[in-house]
């Protein structure tokens, strides 16, 4: 069941380097032939590029707080995923910080009376100047068991 | 690329058919990506977890969704993303994309354009659901 005490946990902030060879990969396994994902030194990244945080955020310890969001992994799943970028997005050769925080679990009832629990987890990415580049948003939803249900 | 004629008049691309969808191609999206959830490759814990088959990887069919847009509108162009998962994929089905344009407009004196994407399954069952912003720059040479 997911942890209400989640809300507002912070990770700690890990680097996510935007590599050629990785994007050109990424975009070959969204069945993507751009010649925009390969082409020239600095390609620019899939529309879901930045879901390879999981590769990085792995060397940092506590860089990941859906872990402390514990949700059932039987009940569970991903509902929705949202990425936004403040201008063009990133290209290879970039370097960027990202820093993940969960920002809202709210209970919603289903039309059957099951109760459902969503987790948002909102990633900010930041260049090396520190301005914000792009925002990851995650959504996860949680059936209840009847027994849980507040 | 599209001009911004054809995309206040609502042209869009033709739908888009790909698979049938293999284990192949969920695994080498969770080795791409990272996921290594063994739900998606590992037929022993697919089966015991209750499904009949790996299930596929949801960002796998919302990643080939996006390629769509981006094959439409331009990968540079791209400012937003959003996308909504209704039905689970298994190995060999058939997912097609469609595309609609939800509205034109101007923003930060920029031209921009919202479009709506669907992905079916092969029983025209909708398995993801997006939405994409992009920029559309002025053409060039014109």
């Amino acid at each position: 069941m997911v942890a209400k005490s989640s809300l507002g946990a912070q990770g700690t902030v890990f680097e996510m380097d935007m590599e050629r060879g990785k994007i050109f990969e990424f975009a070959q396994a969204v069945l993507s032939s751009d010649p925009a994902h390969c082409e020239g030194m600095h390609p620019v990244i899939p529309p879901t590029f930045l879901s390879t945080t999981l590769h990085w955020e792995k060397r940092v310890e506590g860089a990941n707080p859906w872990s402390e969001v514990a949700m059932s992994e039987e009940r569970g799943m991903h509902a929705e995923q949202e990425y936004i970028f403040h201008g063009p997005p990133p290209r290879a050769g970039d370097k960027l910080h990202a820093q993940a925080r969960i920002t809202e679990i709210t209970d919603k009832q289903s039309r059957s009376g099951t109760v459902l629990t969503f987790v948002k987890m909102v990633t900010e990415f930041r260049d090396e100047a520190g301005k914000l580049v792009a925002e990851s948003i995650l959504t996860g939803v949680e059936r209840q068991l009847p027994e849980e249900a507040s | 690329m599209s001009a911004w004629t054809d995309l206040q008049s609502g042209l869009v691309p033709e739908p888009w058919t790909f698979g049938p969808l293999t284990r192949t191609d969920f695994v080498r999206y969770q080795g791409a990506s990272g996921d290594m959830n063994p739900i998606h490759h590992d037929e022993l814990f697919a089966t015991e977890a209750g499904y009949e088959a790996p299930l596929a990887v949801g960002m796998f069919a919302a990643g080939a969704m996006n390629s769509y847009g981006t094959r439409w509108l331009g990968a540079d162009n791209m400012r937003r993303t959003r996308m909504r998962w209704k039905a689970p994929a298994f190995p060999g089905f058939v997912l097609t994309v469609t595309g609609q344009i939800e509205r034109t407009y101007e923003q930060d004196g920029q031209r921009r354009v919202d479009i709506a994407l669907t992905v079916t399954d092969q029983t025209e069952a909708v398995s993801v659901l997006g939405w994409m912003s992009f920029v559309v720059p002025e053409e060039e040479g014109r």
